[in-house]
């Protein structure tokens, strides 16, 4: 074994590429409780006023506090950057200094000089014209191969939010392997892949040999990037300080060449532990020290930014990076996988406050230890800032070395990825079914001229198969674009890096997404169980429904209602796998507009459940706002009852409580009133 | 037999131990001028419920109940509805189901042998009641709630005599109930009893006003401010001062 290696215990991982096989072999699953934890070091508090005072100065200036205009954003575009030299133990900037967005023009000339012009900023001219004339962009190339359905369909906004300007992110290479095996080994693996393709040059075989060298480029860039800090990462990480910044190291390459919609991490934690297990161990840092590095490097997750339009951060609500790692979650031999180290990123929220970023997601069992669950459950009130997805539904498809990229996707972290697909209208897609195909707030004939739906009131069977109908339609014309996207993306603005640290054979999830799911379940429901009248304007199109009488509401655990949204769920999965899908990717859906059900809202009208033109939709799979009375497991029961199995990609709910909801405060309640007394 | 049923809530975690499954029962003879759900007053009303049906409401999620949680039936008077609650309880008790009773004791009644029985049955299928005493004095009892406090205090000595664990809630109302005098009394009077296992102060808020409002009634507390919480941990202190008074005399 290698001498970095020393001391873990040997397997099928030290001679192939192999995370998994290390990490199952070597962690140590921790089932006390937080008080070995320990709080942030002088450096620590230093460095983080100063991030603070540069967010007020960024805040101040309106937003952003530089940009670069000049320079193209590579692996090595950049020299090192710097909070303050002497104190970070942690190190890189996505340029050469921190707070200065890098220029990613790569997704889109059109997109990087308006994030620019917004701020602001202006790009360099030469810059523009070389991305307008000489280089083409995934942008310009989708547009190239648009049909005109595929153009109405995206500024009507029945599909939306494509990936067709900006990066589709959603994808997550194994940092980890920089730590473990160091890029010289990464690379010999890499031209041991290229020499396995097939000899019979067919169009799969040599975009695999293209991509492949495109790797191996990113994996010696990499290194020469890291040595401008003074590291050396062609060689294993030989303790944890090593470890997380090599780690690190692997993701700033990804996020100095990719402005995607989603850049997360993966799950790195119960890794790292095995680090700082040896070093403790060994006498080599104290848990103080550990602590620091944890702390700076997620200092520097935190301070990940792009240069990003008013337009997209409307969208997205806010400036998300999601850098998601995924936290605990149980192993497929039963062992639970919290470490110490699970309990030290959660105790960056103390250390360093609050913050939505890194997207800190705990991959939730009803078996995790007590004292872990307690110490997320503490923490969650206090800092309101984890995430917690259903490992034990996860674990199934996906084993116990995946984690989520976004908010909810999930993926075998280096075996499998994601094209990213916005998503799907379908709550338009019901307002278009009504009137054959015109879309009901800009009058245009979008969609198939199919009948409309005639007559004083609805009628549920009619209804429903229109929807059917018009769902097949939406679906048909959503999948191809993707198609389109996701060929683009690939030719012009492919993620090297992320995919370096990919296996050679990769499993390619072709992701697609529902916005609007409880207002079609509730309109559905409406003009079932209650009278809907509609409401047409001049020209005959339906513009508002007159609805009487009540009718069930999805959100409280009501089968009559809840079955009505598994069904359209399943209908529109059913829809999407009819299609081809580009590099043969295995179509999934998610439920999850999390940020962006806002903006949908604008742009779709009336709905027959009795919400309003431009009122925004629920978030993912959240019942309509104040429909669910039944409190909130019933609301939570009405979710869960959504189909995994088509919706693979996930389904999220949003969930806000007061505190007060949540129990009684300790000091008003006195239980266990003997105790008490003596 | 049917129960008249207010509302159910899926996810109680104030009404007893744990996450709990809440029945909130139609009628109570009470009038506590700081109700916040005046809409259950009325004896009519409601929605007419089988117990089974309640049970299977609570049996689709039960998983969120598991851990140290249950059933709690409030209101409402639950002991208004004494024989429903016998079935509910019957059907919770076998499907192992932790049960538990928030009443004002209202409904007791020591003379009245029919009753009794059928309240003894009751609290065989009963795991925890929280009793929740509006006032110690009788006669400022009767102002706040039109009823007399008699019979509600003789129901917590009834309660101890039967081993049903019981918690003892009260409402701090700036002005009404936070006489610290009185509190001490509450606490000497409910020292006496072995069932007692928590004590509940529930600092008085004004979110109930709204809901009279709506309701096209007379609010009676109109201007009486929110309960500072910061004040209400030495009005807890009153209360243990007197139950320490009984138990120790300290």
């Amino acid at each position: 074994m290698r001498p970095e290696w020393t001391d873990f215990v040997a397997g099928k991982w030290d001679k192939e590429v192999n995370v998994r096989d290390f990490i199952q072999r070597n962690y140590h699953p921790y089932d006390g409780d937080e008080d070995f934890l320990a709080g942030p070091t002088q450096n620590t508090k230093d460095l983080w006023a100063q991030v603070l005072d540069l967010q007020k100065q960024e805040r101040e200036a309106g937003g952003v506090l530089d940009m670069d205009t000049k320079v193209v954003s590579t692996i090595t575009s950049h020299g090192p950057g710097y909070l303050d030299k002497s104190k970070e133990t942690i190190v890189g900037f996505q340029t050469d200094k921190p707070f200065k967005r890098s220029l990613q023009p790569y997704g889109g000339i059109r997109m990087a000089e308006k994030a620019c012009s917004d701020n602001g900023y202006e790009v360099d001219p030469e810059i523009s014209e070389f991305f307008s004339t000489h280089r083409k962009t995934h942008n310009a190339g989708c547009f190239d191969a648009y049909n005109a359905e595929m153009r109405a369909c995206r500024s009507s906004h029945i599909i939306t939010g494509l990936p067709d300007a900006y990066g589709r992110g959603r994808i997550i290479g194994d940092y980890r392997r920089v730590a473990l095996y160091g890029i010289d080994r990464l690379i010999e693996d890499k031209q041991a892949q290229k020499d396995s393709t097939g000899r019979v040059m067919t169009d799969d075989v040599i975009r695999l040999r293209e991509e492949i060298s495109e790797q191996m480029v990113a994996l010696k860039l990499m290194k020469e990037m890291a040595a401008s800090y003074g590291c050396d990462i062609s060689k294993p990480a030989s303790n944890v300080q090593e470890a997380i910044q090599a780690v690190y190291f692997g993701y700033l390459c990804a996020v100095k060449e990719q402005n995607g919609a989603a850049m997360s991490l993966g799950r790195t934690s119960t890794f790292l532990d095995c680090y700082a297990e040896r070093d403790l161990k060994n006498g080599t840092f104290t848990e103080e020290q550990i602590q620091e590095f944890v702390d700076h490097f997620i200092m520097k997750l935190r301070l990940i930014k792009f240069a990003r339009t008013p337009e997209y951060n409307q969208i997205f609500a806010g400036d998300p990076v999601w850098v998601t790692e995924s936290l605990g979650g149980v192993g497929v031999d039963g062992r639970h996988m919290v470490t110490k180290m699970s309990f030290r990123y959660l105790n960056t929220l103390t250390n360093l406050g609050p913050s939505p970023e890194p997207n800190l997601t705990v991959l939730w069992s009803t078996r995790l230890p007590a004292n872990w669950k307690k110490y997320c459950a503490k923490m969650s009130i206090q800092t309101s800032s984890i995430q917690y997805e259903n490992d034990d539904l996860m674990r199934v498809d996906h084993g116990d070395d995946y984690g989520i990229a976004c908010c909810v996707s999930s993926m075998v972290i280096g075996k499998e990825m994601q094209f990213f697909g916005a998503r799907a209208n379908v709550a338009k897609c019901l307002l278009y079914a009504l009137n054959g195909g015109v879309d009901e707030v800009t009058k245009k004939q979008v969609g198939p001229k199919y009948r409309p739906a005639t007559g004083d009131v609805l009628e549920y069977n009619d209804v429903m198969s229109k929807f059917i109908d018009m769902l097949e339609w939406q679906a048909d014309v959503y999948v191809n674009t993707l198609n389109i996207i996701h060929y683009m993306h690939d030719k012009y603005c492919y993620e090297r890096a992320e995919m370096a640290l990919h296996d050679r054979d990769v499993k390619r999830y072709f992701a697609t997404g529902v916005a609007g799911l409880s207002i079609v379940a509730d309109s559905l429901s409406a003009i079932k169980y209650a009278k809907v009248e509609p409401i047409r304007d001049e020209d005959g199109i339906i513009v508002d429904f007159k609805t009487t009488g009540d009718f069930p509401k999805y959100g409280n655990d009501d089968d009559r209602v809840d079955s009505i949204a598994q069904e359209v769920v399943h209908r529109f999965m059913t829809a999407i796998r009819r299609h081809h899908t580009y590099r043969n990717g295995i179509p999934t859906t998610s439920i999850l507009t999390i940020t962006s059900n806002v903006t949908y809202g604008k742009a779709t009208g009336n709905t027959p459940d009795g919400r309003k033109k431009g009122q925004p939709f629920a978030p993912g799979a959240n019942p309509m706002h104040g429909r669910d009375t039944h409190g909130a497991v019933a609301s939570l029961a009405s979710v869960s009852k959504l189909p995994f199995n088509d919706a693979q990609d996930g389904i999220s709910n949003t969930f806000t409580i007061i505190p007060g909801a949540l129990g009684k405060e300790d000091k008003v309640f006195t239980g266990d009133i003997e105790l008490d007394l003596k | 037999m049917q129960g008249r049923i207010h509302s159910l809530e899926s996810f109680g975690t104030v009404d007893g131990p744990g996450t709990r499954f809440v029945v909130f029962v139609q009628g109570c003879p009470m009038r506590c001028a700081y109700c916040h759900n005046p809409d259950t007053w009325e004896m009519t009303g409601g929605t007419l419920m089988e117990p089974s049906y309640i049970i299977e409401q609570y049996e689709k999620n039960k998983a969120f109940y598991a851990n140290g949680g249950g059933l709690t039936v409030t209101g409402g008077e639950p002991l208004m509805q004494v024989e429903f609650m016998i079935e509910l309880f019957t059907l919770a008790k076998e499907k192992d189901i932790h049960t538990c009773i928030d009443s004002s004791g209202i409904a007791f009644n020591p003379n009245n042998p029919a009753f009794l029985e059928k309240l003894d049955r009751l609290m065989e299928l009963t795991d925890l009641v929280m009793l929740d005493i509006k006032h110690i004095d009788p006669e400022k009892h009767k102002d706040l709630t039109m009823q007399p406090n008699e019979n509600i205090l003789k129901f917590a000595a009834y309660l101890d005599e039967r081993h049903v664990d019981m918690w003892i809630r009260h409402v701090v109302v700036p002005g009404i109930t936070d006489d610290e005098k009185y509190l001490f009394d509450l606490g000497y009077f409910i020292g006496q009893f072995h069932n007692l296992k928590a004590l509940d102060v529930l600092p008085y808020h004004t979110m109930g006003e709204k809901k009279y409002e709506s309701l096209g009634m007379e609010y009676k507390l109109k201007g009486v401010p929110a309960m500072d919480k910061d004040k209400l941990l030495d009005k807890k202190k009153a209360i243990i001062d007197g139950i320490k008074k009984r138990r120790y005399n300290e």
